[in-house]
């Protein structure tokens, strides 16, 4: 494990994403961050409980236009949820120490 | 009941309220159609998908509710992209429903095959790739709901052949797809505005399509008189006051009356409701209104600090904002700053020269509007007679004027001008266009012939794209590349071509006594107005400039350091 892989996921805000699971939703989100030119450090992708719905963890920067991502993923049909989620920073960290 | 998917589409979407659709069929929508034959909606067959779009874009912007148009697959499909496009940038309910090859052939690059659902991502507000037949009674309801619900915008449904085709059994349709409810009102929010008002001594309204969006009109002019706050539109917002009103400043930003920008220069709070600060409007955003606290109402909580940082943003329906503001406003005469509003106005008014003489943009546009009189609606293609018609004509109320403001789209007046005809038959539709605009989307006077709408296309024709020859010679030098068509077609004749009644104004015949004619003319027409080709748009703030520094006379005399 490099010690800069930690510190990627450190620096920035861990965003918790509920989502519908259907082919579609990662173009949405993905195409929101690149058509709005945010950043995003890092994406982990889940299904949770039936499959029905996934979880989307992101990694992105934390500054002024954190407020302005937030509030452009709420406006998607398909993001259910959306709120900060440090506790998963750690096993973010863990994964992206594996990567290296 | 057994029915099949295409039926079931007809079926949810005669329950929407629609009662006419515009679209062009094609191999993978040819199930669709084969169902809207046994209803009773009226099929409007647009001769290009676009203007298939914006026919149903017109009939949304003229109602405000959503609209329909069918595209096939492939071409199709691409063909209403800039329909739908425009719908997003402007905020219009618009459902697009496209055929798509049959799903085992997705994915392996078939005939007319395209992936609709990812093109369309980034250009609708929510889009759909219905996987079963079964889906439709969630989807089609529901992009109904979303089209219509907060900030409207447009949804796509790309249905395969074979689910159009592919028979269900269902007991009971599902309830149409109905408007959320807005979100609560803030009582601290309004409290704490209603103080900021109170207290502010140069206070201003800015105001855009949100207000004519949530039917606030009447809400915001009793705003304005009772506090006594001058208010500025911005393109989308013109309609929303009516020309006249002694309060009202016109259009702000790129091509606005001096006196208009300037009084927003010294404004000390900057009351924006349903505007997201468009750089047109704006200018460079950060001179705007640099002397104001910002209050900032809109339905889009992502609005809210996009572009400026408000003092207080509000989450709220505009309408029931203003509503629940009102009794917490004060009457108050704000003499002084009236009467520099009134002393600006009189020092740098728009000036409308030519108004007069039918052969000159502000003429023509000016006497059409006395001719049509005050019912008419109005669209606009885009392009310099976009810009003087929203200088110069007198709108009066909210939905007469349909225009594309947010992404520009020339070729969108004729065939929003045939779906406002077909949504409000009762009343004259004026398009005002130029010679660049008309040919982008000329194939709609088949259309507008076929159907008998009630469109009078008056085309500003000066030979060029006008907006581009004064750029050129504004901006680069006078080096005109580009601007100039050198074929100059004869549009009447194109016009009756079409089946269309024809009029020309440079014949020599009295101008007026044409033009009188042409307007009481039954059906369609069109009447070619040769304009000078040198003729521009001013006052004009240059791209990127802040709208203090308008080109055409001596503006900076007025700021006051």
């Amino acid at each position: 494990m490099t010690p800069s892989a930690p510190d990627t996921v450190g620096a920035g805000a861990v965003l918790r994403l509920l989502v519908r699971n259907h082919p579609g939703v990662m173009s949405h989100v993905c195409g929101l961050f690149a058509r709005r030119a945010f950043n995003v450090e890092g994406i982990l992708c889940l299904p949770v409980g039936d499959g029905a719905c996934s979880v989307i963890l992101l990694v992105v920067n934390e500054d002024e236009r954190l407020e302005q991502l937030i509030r452009q993923l709420r406006k998607l049909e398909d993001v259910l949820e959306i709120h900060r989620a440090p506790e998963a920073r750690e096993a973010l960290a863990a994964i992206a120490g594996w990567l290296q | 009941m057994k029915i099949t998917g295409a039926q079931l589409i007809v079926r949810l979407v005669e329950r929407q309220g629609i009662d006419a659709i515009a679209g062009i069929p094609g191999g993978a929508n040819l199930p669709l159609y084969d169902a809207l034959r046994a209803s009773r909606i009226r099929h409007v067959l647009a001769r290009h998908e676009q203007g298939a779009g914006f026919i149903a874009q017109g009939m949304a912007r003229a109602t405000g509710r959503p609209a329909v148009c069918f595209g096939t697959s492939g071409p199709g499909a691409t063909n209403l992209l800039t329909a739908i496009a425009d719908a997003k940038l402007d905020s219009i309910p618009l459902v697009a429903i496209t055929g798509q090859v049959p799903r085992a052939m997705i994915g392996t690059d078939a005939f007319q095959e395209i992936d609709t659902y990812g093109l369309t991502i980034p250009i609708t507000k929510h889009n759909y790739l219905v996987r079963s037949a079964t889906e439709l009674l969630d989807v089609i309801p529901d992009a109904f709901h979303v089209a219509a619900s907060g900030r409207p915008g447009p949804v796509v449904v790309d249905v395969p052949k074979d689910v159009q085709s592919e028979t269900v059994e269902c007991d009971a349709l599902p309830a149409p797809g109905k408007v959320d409810p807005p979100p609560p009102l803030r009582a601290d929010e309004i409290a704490r505005a209603a103080a900021l008002i109170n207290d502010a001594r140069r206070p201003m309204l800015f105001i855009g399509a949100g207000i004519i969006a949530a039917d606030a009109s009447a809400a915001l002019r009793r705003l304005a008189e009772r506090a006594s706050i001058p208010v500025a539109a911005t393109l989308l917002g013109l309609g929303a006051m009516p020309a006249g009103h002694p309060l009202f400043l016109g259009m702000v930003g790129m091509h606005a009356a001096r006196c208009t920008n300037l009084l927003l220069e010294e404004c000390d709070l900057l009351i924006a409701l349903g505007v997201r600060f468009d750089d047109r409007a704006t200018g460079k955003a950060e001179a705007f209104c640099p002397r104001a606290n910002i209050l900032h109402v809109d339905i889009d909580a992502s609005e809210l600090g996009k572009i400026k940082q408000p003092f207080l943003g509000s989450e709220a329906d505009v309408g029931e904002w203003l509503r629940a503001l009102e009794p917490l406003v004060a009457a108050a005469p704000r003499c002084e700053w009236i009467a520099r509003a009134q002393q600006l106005r009189t020092e740098y008014p728009l000036a409308l020269p030519g108004a007069a003489d039918p052969l000159q943009p502000y003429g023509i546009i000016r006497h059409t509007a006395a001719l049509a009189g005050g019912d008419a609606l109005v669209t606009s293609d885009v392009g310099q007679h976009q810009m003087w018609v929203a200088q110069a004509f007198p709108f009066a109320w909210p939905r007469q004027w349909l225009t594309s403001g947010g992404l520009g789209t020339m070729g969108f007046g004729l065939p929003a001008a045939i779906g406002a005809a077909l949504a409000a038959p009762e009343r004259t539709v004026v398009c005002f266009t130029g010679d660049g605009s008309l040919l982008m989307n000329v194939q709609e006077l088949a259309t507008a012939a076929e159907e008998r709408v009630n469109v009078k296309v008056i085309l500003l024709n000066n030979g060029h794209l006008g907006l581009v020859r004064q750029q050129q010679q504004l901006f680069y030098g006078g080096r005109y590349h580009a601007s100039r068509f050198h074929a100059e077609p004869d549009f009447a004749a194109i016009a009756r071509g079409f089946g269309v009644t024809a009029f020309d104004l440079g014949g020599g015949a009295d101008p007026l006594a044409t033009l009188a004619r042409a307007v009481c003319v039954p059906g369609p027409c069109l009447v070619n107005v040769p304009i000078a080709a040198e003729a521009n748009v001013y006052p004009m703030v240059p791209p990127g400039a802040a709208n203090r520094d308008m080109i055409d006379g001596g503006i900076h005399d007025a700021i006051r350091a």
